[in-house]
């Protein structure tokens, strides 16, 4: 994984790696695209299609003045519109934790887009292990920096979690990637021995299942 | 829906500008309208702003709703104590920047401002058509712009650009020529009236209707049915507002006056407010064009017209890419019904923008100082027209 020449532009370090997974040309839905960094990245750099869908109408503003198209609404409900492969790439990134029904939006993002980049912060990182085992309080973390009563994060995933949940859903997962990094951080590094316990992040390219 | 036209506060402005005319489907040659019947000749009042590119690639069309007229923006004289009805959104540098973009704004058919409508003088008679005149449809209206652009010579339309019923002909324009719109703006629309809307149109209708005056459409040459006219756009501006803003502009204050009148004199600012209103209106529109062009756009269902009944089919004949704005306090024509267009543009697969504008001024929103529309409208061409240069 060659990171190296992303390191001018200035996107977060996951979706610098998201970008380098994407095809030119392509079609890319970005689901909670927040202010389109990535997709104007994508536009830019490697041709491709986008649209984002984002809720805050600050931020479709945003997209839109930067000259991409965007729909102000909720991802579970937008993703049902498209036909059926309407995409390459479905980018699900740093949202998967804040989904109400995690296994229903994948199957939808499976049905639209031929593949799905999907990442999210690590629950299992050591720091996060330690500050639960000393304290007894629930963690907070650079990465996930809420209380347990203001968080909008209402899913605990590991990297292991979501290898297993591939199975049971039904998906493939064609690559993946674990990172260690800060959020907003431009650079960090690619983790590659226990990732489970040393990454802040873990990325997923996936697929349709066989079936 | 003009009565917030100001002065531009910067003071910015496109300047003069000129109303200019097109007479065109002269005997026998008239245009066949969408109810089969004939009309001819027909005359096109238009303005247009900023510079033609050569190859005429920057074209804004901008369609306008039920009281509007080709008067976008500037200035008829120097004089004028009022701009055109979107001076805050039409100009060097503005949203629709004339800097960069060639406008054009053409009067509605059945209109009192110039193009031929109810008003105007049939040519078999040589008095004015009353109830003679056609009922004409969107449809029939924007294949009157069609030989306007015609005969500028325009074959693309780089944005078609209307809110409420302007934006019907937006919608209109691209499915009727899809070959021609390369992107379009939606504002405040839908592909067809709800029964609410098309009732508060029969009331007001029935208002005009029932003024003596009135005299089943002829009443050219004698006293206006201005009473029935002034209740019918009274009726008009209450559902363009919202109850918030209602709140918040006249709440309960009295106008003038500490205490109840006890007769039927107008007590409430709002009260006040609303007589303003239509007083005001039958000063400069007639009551016949109005019950036409609402009855247009009752009838207006792109669905019908255009899919044989399903929205997604309306939609596949389009290739524009879309910017579709609702307000989230515009009862008229709530965001569910720019949801599902906005739902049948995806199934489509077309390039589609989407956002709800919080504001409370409800459907009058989109005529407002926004400057949210503004960067989002201003955005939106920028990159559509870098796309149609490549």
């Amino acid at each position: 994984m060659s990171t190296d020449r992303f390191k001018d532009n200035k996107m977060r370090f996951d979706l610098q790696i998201i970008a380098s997974w994407i095809e030119p040309g392509s079609k890319v839905l970005d689901l909670g695209c927040g202010e389109g960094d990535l997709l104007k990245f994508l536009k830019e750099n490697k041709r491709v299609i986008g649209t984002g869908i984002v809720r805050v109408e600050s931020k479709v503003a945003q997209c839109i003045e930067k000259g991409l198209s965007v729909l102000h609404g909720d991802i579970n409900e937008e993703v049902l519109d498209y036909p059926d492969n309407m995409f390459d790439y479905i980018i699900l990134s740093l949202t998967l934790q804040q989904v109400y029904e995690p296994a229903k939006l994948i199957r939808s993002l499976l049905r639209i887009g031929k593949k799905g980049i999907v990442s999210f912060p690590n629950f299992s990182h050591w720091s996060i292990r330690l500050q639960l085992l000393l304290t007894g309080y629930a963690p907070i973390t650079k990465q996930l920096p809420y209380e347990w009563y203001n968080t909008p994060n209402i899913r605990v995933i590991t990297i292991k979690d979501f290898r297993r949940f591939s199975k049971e859903i039904g998906f493939n997962i064609l690559k993946e990637v674990a990172i260690n990094t800060n959020n907003h951080d431009k650079e960090g590094s690619v983790i590659r021995f226990l990732p489970n316990l040393r990454a802040t992040y873990g990325i997923f390219l996936i697929g349709k299942g066989e079936s | 829906m003009s009565e917030y036209i100001e002065h531009d506060k910067n003071g910015i402005s496109v300047g003069l500008v000129e109303k200019k005319f097109f007479t065109f489907a002269e005997p026998p040659h008239e245009m066949i309208l969408e109810s089969a019947e004939k009309l001819g000749p027909i005359t096109i009042a238009y303005e247009t702003y900023g510079r033609l590119d050569p190859d005429k690639s920057n074209v804004i069309l901008i369609l306008h709703a039920l009281s509007g007229d080709s008067h976008v923006a500037g200035y008829y004289t120097r004089d004028d104590q009022k701009p055109g009805w979107w001076d805050i959104m039409v100009g060097p540098g503005k949203g629709i920047d004339t800097n960069k973009y060639f406008v054009i704004c053409s009067n509605i058919l059945g209109s009192c401002m110039g193009t031929t409508g109810p008003s105007s003088i049939n040519p078999k008679t040589n008095k004015p058509y009353g109830l003679d005149f056609p009922v004409v449809t969107i449809g029939d209206m924007v294949k009157a712009q069609k030989a306007l652009l015609d005969h500028l010579g325009i074959k693309k339309i780089l944005s078609a650009i209307g809110g409420s019923i302007g934006g019907m002909q937006v919608l209109e324009w691209c499915v009727r020529y899809p070959e021609m719109v390369v992107s379009a703006i939606p504002l405040a629309t839908t592909t067809r009236h709800s029964a609410l809307a098309i009732a508060f149109h029969e009331v007001a209708r029935q208002a005009i209707m029932a003024d003596p005056n009135w005299n089943n459409g002829d009443y050219y040459s004698g006293p206006k049915p201005n009473l029935g006219l002034a209740v019918a756009r009274m009726i008009g501006h209450i559902t363009y507002l919202s109850d918030e803003s209602m709140r918040h502009k006249f709440g309960r204050r009295l106008q003038n006056k500490s205490d109840f009148s006890f007769n039927f004199d107008a007590d409430f600012q709002v009260e006040s407010y609303l007589r303003y209103q239509g007083a005001k209106f039958v000063e400069r529109f007639d009551a016949n064009s109005f019950l036409y062009i609402t009855k247009a756009s009752d009838y207006f269902d792109l669905e019908n017209q255009h899919g044989s009944g399903s929205t997604v089919k309306a939609f596949s004949k389009t290739r524009a890419k879309f910017l579709v704005v609702s307000f989230t306090s515009d009862w008229l024509y709530p965001t569910y019904q720019s949801k599902a267009m906005v739902q049948a543009m995806k199934k489509n697969g077309l390039d589609v923008s989407f956002c709800e504008i919080e504001a409370e001024w409800g459907h009058d929103a989109f005529l407002l100082p926004n400057d949210r529309l503004t960067k989002l409208m201003k955005g939106f061409l920028a990159r559509v027209y870098r796309q149609i240069q490549r």
